[in-house]
């Protein structure tokens, strides 16, 4: 074990792979003299250069297209979106085209990609670089999606993503960049479609995923310390596929749910969760399955509007306390 | 004037490209064939000049319109057909359909129905041409409409600036649906937008199958030393958009122009072959597209048992397997 950052997790991934296999490439703006907008390609410019570390014009249909491209002739292509708004520049080839290629040809090529990208608010970035867009990838068949929550997950997912046959959006969130933990030494690749407890208890179940993952376990630890309540923690790790078992099987145990998402509300990932709860739970649910998520507005600059904005430790507490409270087992 | 060697062969092909196109309009007629069904009827030289400059090894990224190309490219045509009756015999087993022709074995990697959707895919592809250090060209074809989606300008830039093996093939049939070039680019001479990249541009009589061959195989050598090039072929097509467009915008003067522009007949005339010879053409034409379509009939739809085969190519937990009717999970009582 090493204790690292998500960043640095996903840096040394990445230089791990491309020693490991040199169909492995890098491509995407800024990522080479630069670094990386969020410097998470630091250093690998000056040791593999310019073929293995590709600069790109700001094109990102252009660019991430000529990645599917150059998945479909074998090549392992991680491409960096700078951060997931501006991969709706690149939605047709990504929606129309990665997650396309496979199945509309009865499985003659795979498009073995990655597409890491951060998004997260909170920054004072406004609302055109803020969002959480990674409902419209994980809403797509054809398309993996994984959110790590923690550098060794960002590592084993990372690998995974890479080793993987099929384009995988690999979502980073600027507000974990910095977060510091634990990370294996082994190149454990994780098992896509698999979420993680990353909490066992049996009060509640708390489920999130990305930087809602890594609040959720903190709030919850928390209240165990504070007050006893004993919260259990899903980390999906996985949006697409979802692991609808795991999600279940906790709230058959604990009878009641919260589920956190940095996103908006309507139509959300967190709306998907409670449909599978219902469908899968309902006989077994204590109170309504509750939703933590941010206001429905563009996300705005000034510092109080965001914060406002934004789901908050106090808000994910708010949400455990009252669920709790309305079947009488606040204690 | 004794014809070029090779000219024989190319009629023949252009011929089965007509026939088969006529022909599958008719099974549009009948209902055999789903969807949008394009013709490349009246496209038949600029199809076989610029796929007759290629290597088997060049690959291949293709728009909508584009059963001709995959004839061309030596596909078998019942294969071809199989895939526009939704068969399990298809070049892309019933998945893709007329606008999504796709053969690995022949290196064509798509038909796609997105206008452009293909320009990044084959930049990309020869970027790991670059990458790889081979000596395989990209031929990608696209229609006068698609000059103006922005995937044309980065595709372009990128190719140039990375000088990568490629020769954009702009197919001008003077028509996008409905839409004349005039009326959509303001620089109606699309080969000229290569000055935009620094890139080598032309322009070719797309109904003279030997200019355009002549066009392609300069292109395509350029290509191979790593300089991209925009060939533009004016071309025309004699139906609609589709089998379903009767081209009521089309004046009586424009239909009877293309008609006497008509490729193959003009070829055929060029070419002085005798009645005897013509007839003979025309029946062993007419048996390998009546085959197409014997065998397109007789292929099995797919089978419902392999819908989700083709969801990953690396299979995951949790995948969702379902049919429409089916829960999430088991239902009590049920």
């Amino acid at each position: 074990m090493t204790v690292m950052s998500y960043r640095q997790a996903i840096n040394e991934t990445l230089r791990a792979e491309m020693h490991r296999d040199d169909r492995v490439f890098l491509i995407g703006e800024e990522i080479g003299v630069f670094e990386g907008s969020y410097k998470i390609t630091a250093g690998l410019l000056a040791e593999f250069g310019e073929r293995r570390v590709r600069d790109t014009p700001i094109s990102e249909e252009g660019f991430t297209g000529a990645a599917i491209g150059a998945a479909m002739l074998g090549l392992r292509p991680v491409v960096e979106l700078m951060t997931i708004n501006f991969s709706l520049l690149a939605l047709d080839q990504i929606v129309n085209h990665a997650a396309k290629i496979h199945g509309m040809f009865g499985g003659q090529r795979s498009v073995p990609m990655v597409i890491r990208t951060p998004g997260g608010g909170g920054q004072q970035l406004g609302a055109t670089h803020s969002q959480n867009v990674e409902l419209y990838y994980a809403f797509v068949p054809g398309l993996k999606v994984v959110a790590p929550s923690n550098p060794a997950d960002a590592k084993a997912l990372l690998l995974a993503a890479i080793r993987d046959d099929d384009p995988v959006l690999f979502l980073e969130n600027l507000a974990l960049y910095n977060t510091k933990g634990d990370v294996p030494d082994d190149d454990v690749p994780a098992e896509i479609g698999r979420a993680a407890v990353t909490r066992a208890g049996s009060d509640i179940t708390v489920i999130g995923y990305s930087r809602m993952a890594s609040l959720g376990l903190a709030v919850a630890e928390e209240l165990a310390a504070r007050e006893g309540i004993d919260a259990e923690v899903l980390d999906l790790r996985s949006l697409r596929p979802l692991d609808r078992e795991t999600i279940v099987r906790s709230v058959r145990k604990t009878h009641a749910a919260v589920v956190l998402e940095d996103d908006w509300l309507t139509y959300g990932i967190g709306a998907e969760i409670a449909a599978t709860i219902s469908d899968g739970a309902f006989d077994q649910l204590d109170a309504p399955v509750r939703r933590v998520a941010m206001a429905e507005v563009p996300l705005p600059y000034a510092k109080s509007l965001e914060s406002a904005a934004l789901p908050s430790a106090g808000d994910v507490e708010t949400a455990i306390r009252q669920t709790l409270a309305a079947v009488g087992r606040l204690r | 004037m004794s014809a070029p060697p090779g000219l024989l062969g190319h009629y023949r092909q252009m011929l089965l490209i007509r026939r088969f196109e006529e022909r599958a309009a008719r099974a549009y007629t009948e209902a055999k064939i789903g969807g949008y069904c394009h013709l490349n009827l009246g496209e038949e030289a600029t199809v076989v000049g610029l796929m007759s400059a290629l290597d088997p090894s060049d690959y291949v990224f293709t728009n909508y319109r584009e059963h001709g190309y995959a004839i061309a490219r030596g596909i078998d045509p019942s294969r071809v057909m199989a895939e526009l009756y939704g068969r399990s015999d298809g070049v892309s087993k019933g998945w893709g359909g007329s606008m999504h022709l796709f053969d690995a074995q022949a290196r064509l990697l798509g038909g796609y129905g997105i206008v452009g959707g293909q320009l990044p895919l084959a930049t990309g592809a020869a970027l790991a041409i670059a990458y790889r250090g081979g000596p395989e060209i990209v031929m990608c074809h696209l229609g006068d409409g698609t000059t103006n989606i922005g995937a044309f300008h980065e595709s372009l830039n990128l190719a140039a600036l990375w000088k990568l093996p490629i020769v954009f093939a702009v197919v001008n049939n003077q028509l996008g649906m409905g839409t004349t070039v005039e009326m959509s680019s303001a620089e109606p001479e699309l080969h000229k937008r290569a000055a935009a990249y620094r890139m080598y541009g032309e322009r070719v009589d797309g109904n003279d199958v030997v200019a355009v061959q002549e066009s392609a195989v300069r292109a395509v050598a350029m290509a191979r030393e790593g300089r991209p090039v925009l060939l533009e072929a004016v071309s025309g097509r004699l139906r609609g958009h589709s089998v379903v467009d009767p081209a009521a915008y089309r004046t009586k003067e424009e239909v009877a122009e293309l008609r006497a522009a008509d490729p193959v007949l003009a070829l055929g005339d060029q070419l002085r072959l005798s009645a005897e010879d013509l007839e003979q053409l025309e029946q062993s034409v007419a048996a390998e597209v009546g085959a197409a379509i014997a065998f397109a009939d007789a292929s099995a739809a797919p089978d419902v048992k392999t819908l989700f085969d083709y969801n990953y190519a690396t299979p995951v937990p949790n995948d969702l397997n379902r049919l429409p009717g089916q829960p999430l999970f088991a239902v009590a009582g049920a």
